[in-house]
């Protein structure tokens, strides 16, 4: 037997045959997350239904020396759940329930496969929701938001999910189960929580999640507003945010995203615009009242075409379904897209938008843009057709040039998907070799054997247990030897 | 660069120094921990000095590295809301006009450095988060000289692991901060604390009531003296119709009224020298932690469940360290002992029990294998 035929048999002995799935077949069903050309079957798929099966699979996998990758929903965008080919997959798919709703506590505890939107949906009924909301929520799990420390649309004012996650109890590298943080804030030692999430799956497998509640706004007001180019509709989101206003998103779309929001889900954004902005405030009804005008006086001065106002939540969701659907409309109007992700520093947008189109053009590619503008997060759809010669490797190039800004402006290769598979190689241009030297440590610390997700987030994986380097008394400075 | 002999001041919670070095860059801090790291030099950092006596004294110590010349703002993006700041900079002397970093700082003098280390934090951190939350981006000189970099200039960013949060509170133990970038938040034009004095008993339907009322605080706060009543005091900030508007409704709610900051909000209760500690508890227990500390008395932030405890006399201290820690883990929560006289210090367990020790040893050994940083000084003897 192989050493993975052996695994299986160990694990299906300790869990239960129902447990592993290794029919050719069915493994190929595990292929990829939801960065779709980036494939592999993984070697053995397991299912536990309890933190205890999590940690005896990880425990089987360190003793075999098979390397392992957890998997929640696989709606990841950066291909962080990239199975191994003669490793393990572990699927929280079977981890489902939501232990407790305390509003009293403003806490929820959940398995690690709850799905976002259930979190908020069982809150909800208290008057509390869960706050991080990203474009997937509807599919995407709790312990996937965890590993990539999902943000959203609302992240603006309301921060991501490493700021609403209290504690978690996780399987280590090692197959131990160990408690990070609690339901009490500022749990004493380091914050390895806090390290822990955005880690990716390299740091181990979370199989329970201790989630802040948030409570639910008195008043949501919400404003589409049509401007003739992007350049206007960031000078206008430029003045929010000068004039001291924090609201729960501002989102952009530019004129081929919209073009395809349209021919997709028939959102009826005003037609012809160049641009539109969502901008939604939320909070007590007297404060939103009074930054709502100032907003809309804003977009207003800042050259507006058309302003529409939600009138009742059917019309915020309307608004808002261009917006959500726009990365699958772009199927519409395109065979294939990519679909980048990077971070400017906001007063920055108007500059790389044109940078970008003059990439694009050159490159004789469209890029349909969409973005999180409050926060400079851009989500570039790079359009192309895989069936013509070259173009898929142009779209690429611009898609890399797009980083290459990113990191030019000052910001960053993924303000939301993740590192993952898909930009492991971008990270040496944002950060320098003794940067990812120092993060690894930490890798080391929690899994020195590198099973956990090997290959991820970094290009190039530090060997741990290595004797560091000792300087010899020739490195002192003299004026270190006088007292 | 030069390193001075040390002074009969330079001590570290009883423990002297031989040499201090105070860098006024990253390179040049580089460059003394480099130099420390070869003659295996024990090494404390030092910021403004207001926390110095926190945690237990270290194993040994040869080095202070003092911040005090690695000052100043090195940028304020005000249109993209962030802040880069060397770590030996007051928070008391940031001002970025209609901008601010929500960061409350407890004691006077105290460093970013320093308060990012120790992780303080302050009323507001109810609306605003604590330094994890707010600090976007993190350079730091390893106990080796490396130095590294984490996070970056935009809030939106998950490109790595995050070492910010992992130094965020990390007490000096990890390495030398140099420098934080920060998010910003515009400062709010209108601001308004209602408050109200109550029986211990009435406090939970006070703060339950509050917490029903969609307003949004900034700060919900209690205040008990020894054997006192409780005050209840409640900060909203905002557009002036808006506070005008919540602060309406929480004077109904509270059946409180309007005024002017209490003078005991933000301040810690204890006095130099005194035994002070930091009490946690899940929300819905703050009344019971509250209630159960008549003898001590008790303050802090009932909003999120993160409160202070003083204890004036010595000799009580370690009976009643081990009562409120034992409230606080009933509450769900945790007691530390901050700050504490020498005896007091060694007669009870300061950080009280800490989960993922076995972690956070890896990760010490990871970052400091020589052990040459705060040796001792944190949880578990790290």
């Amino acid at each position: 037997m192989t050493s993975l035929e052996e695994l299986a048999a160990a694990l299906r002995a300790a869990l239960g045959a129902d447990r592993v799935v290794s029919d050719r077949l069915e493994l190929r069903t595990y292929e990829c997350d939801g960065l779709a050309h980036y494939k592999v079957t993984p070697g053995l798929v397991v299912l536990p239904r309890d933190a205890a099966e999590c940690a005896r699979t990880v425990s089987e996998c360190v003793a075999a020396g098979v390397p392992f990758v957890a998997r929640g929903s696989g709606t990841g965008l950066s291909g962080g759940a990239l199975p191994h080919a003669d490793g393990v997959l572990i699927v929280t798919a079977k981890m489902r329930d939501i232990l407790e709703v305390s509003p009293a506590d403003e806490r929820a505890v959940v398995q690690p496969g709850v799905i976002n939107l259930q979190v908020t949906r069982a809150a909800s009924p208290h008057g509390y929701y869960y706050a991080p909301d990203p474009s997937s929520q509807q599919i995407c799990s709790i312990g996937g938001n965890v590993a990539e420390n999902s943000g959203g649309a609302h992240c603006l004012k309301y921060g991501f999910t490493t700021n609403h996650v209290l504690g978690a109890e996780i399987v280590t590298p090692d197959g131990d189960l160990v408690e990070l943080g609690g339901r009490a804030p500022d749990t004493p030692g380091y914050d390895l929580l806090g390290a822990f999430v955005g880690s990716e799956g390299t740091l181990g497998i979370a199989t329970r999640v201790t989630v802040r509640l948030t409570r639910l706004p008195e008043s949501v007001r919400t404003l589409l507003a049509a401007f003739a180019t992007t350049d206007a509709a960031g000078a206008a989101t430029s003045a929010i945010i000068a004039a001291g206003v924090v609201p729960a998103a501002i989102e952009m779309m530019d004129a081929l995203a919209i073009e395809a929001a349209e021919a997709a889900v028939a959102c009826g954004y005003p037609p012809g615009a160049g641009a539109v902005l969502i901008v939604e405030l939320d909070g007590p009804a007297a404060e939103v009242a009074a930054q709502f005008a100032q907003v809309t006086a804003l977009c207003e001065a800042n050259g507006a075409t058309e302003l529409r106002i939600a009138a009742d939540d059917a019309e915020r969701a309307l608004f808002w379904k261009g917006r959500k659907s726009a990365f699958a409309a772009v199927g519409r109007i395109s065979p294939d897209y990519i679909v980048q992700d990077g971070v400017i520093p906001r007063t920055a947008l108007p500059e790389v938008l044109h940078r970008i189109g003059e990439v694009a053009s050159a490159h004789g590619v469209r890029v349909a843009n969409v973005f999180h503008a409050g926060d400079g997060n851009l989500h570039p759809l790079v359009l192309f057709d895989g069936a013509a010669d070259g173009e898929a490797e142009r779209a690429e190039e611009v898609s890399g040039a797009i980083i290459d800004l990113c990191i030019e402006y000052g910001g960053s290769i993924t303000g939301e998907h993740g590192v993952g598979t898909d930009k492991a190689k971008y990270m040496p241009r944002m950060f320098s070799d003794d940067d990812l030297t120092t993060m690894q440590l930490l890798r080391c610390a929690f899994d020195p054997a590198g099973l956990a997700n090997p290959g991820k987030i970094f290009p190039t994986p530090r060997l741990c247990g290595e004797v560091p380097r000792r300087h010899s008394a020739a490195d002192a400075p003299a004026g270190a030897e006088i007292f | 660069m030069d390193w001075e002999p040390a002074t009969a001041d330079d001590q570290v919670a009883g423990v002297p120094a031989r040499f201090v070095a105070a860098p006024a860059s990253t390179a040049e801090a580089a460059e003394v921990l480099r130099a420390a790291a070869a003659q295996d030099l024990a090494v404390v950092v030092r910021g403004g000095g207001t926390k110095l006596d926190w945690g237990m004294p270290p194993r040994r110590l040869d080095l202070i590295v003092d911040t005090h010349r690695l000052t100043g703002v090195v940028e304020h993006a005000a249109g993209d809301l962030i802040t880069v700041v060397r770590a030996g900079t007051p928070l008391s002397e940031l001002d970025f006009g209609s901008q601010q970093l929500a960061l409350d700082s407890p004691l006077p003098g105290a460093t970013i450095g320093g308060s990012v280390a120790a992780n303080v934090s302050g009323p507001r951190r109810m609306l605003y988060g604590t330094a994890r939350d707010l600090l976007i981006g993190i350079t730091v000189v390893r106990p080796d000289g490396t130095v590294a970099r984490s996070g970056g200039k935009v809030v939106k960013n998950v490109a790595g692991y995050d070492l910010g949060k992992l130094f965020t509170g990390s007490h000096g133990t990890l390495g030398l901060i140099t420098e934080c970038a920060f998010r910003l938040h515009p400062v709010p034009p209108a601001r308004a604390v209602v408050t109200r004095t109550v029986p211990a008993a009435g406090v939970g339907a006070l703060l339950t009531a509050v917490r029903e009322e969609q307003v949004v605080p900034s700060a919900v706060e209690v205040d008990r003296p020894p054997g006192g009543e409780v005050t209840v005091a409640v900060l909203v900030e905002g557009t002036a119709e808006g506070v005008r508007d919540r602060a309406a409704r929480l004077e109904k709610v509270l059946g409180g009224h309007s005024g002017d900051l209490p003078s005991w909000w933000g301040a810690y209760p204890w006095q130099p020298g005194g035994t002070g500690l930091k009490l946690t508890a899940a929300l819905s227990k703050v009344p019971d932690l509250v209630g159960a500390a008549a003898e001590t008395g008790i303050r802090g932030s009932a909003g999120t469940g993160v409160l202070y405890a003083s204890v004036a006399s010595s000799e009580d201290a370690p009976r009643l360290v081990e009562r409120l820690r034992a409230e606080a883990v009933r509450a769900g929560g945790h007691a530390v002992v901050l700050t504490a006289p020498a005896e007091v210090r060694e007669a009870v367990d300061v950080w009280g029990p800490v989960p993922g020790l076995e972690l956070m040893r890896r990760v010490k050994d990871q970052f400091d294998p020589g052990h040459h940083f705060a040796p001792g000084r944190f949880v578990g003897g790290i």
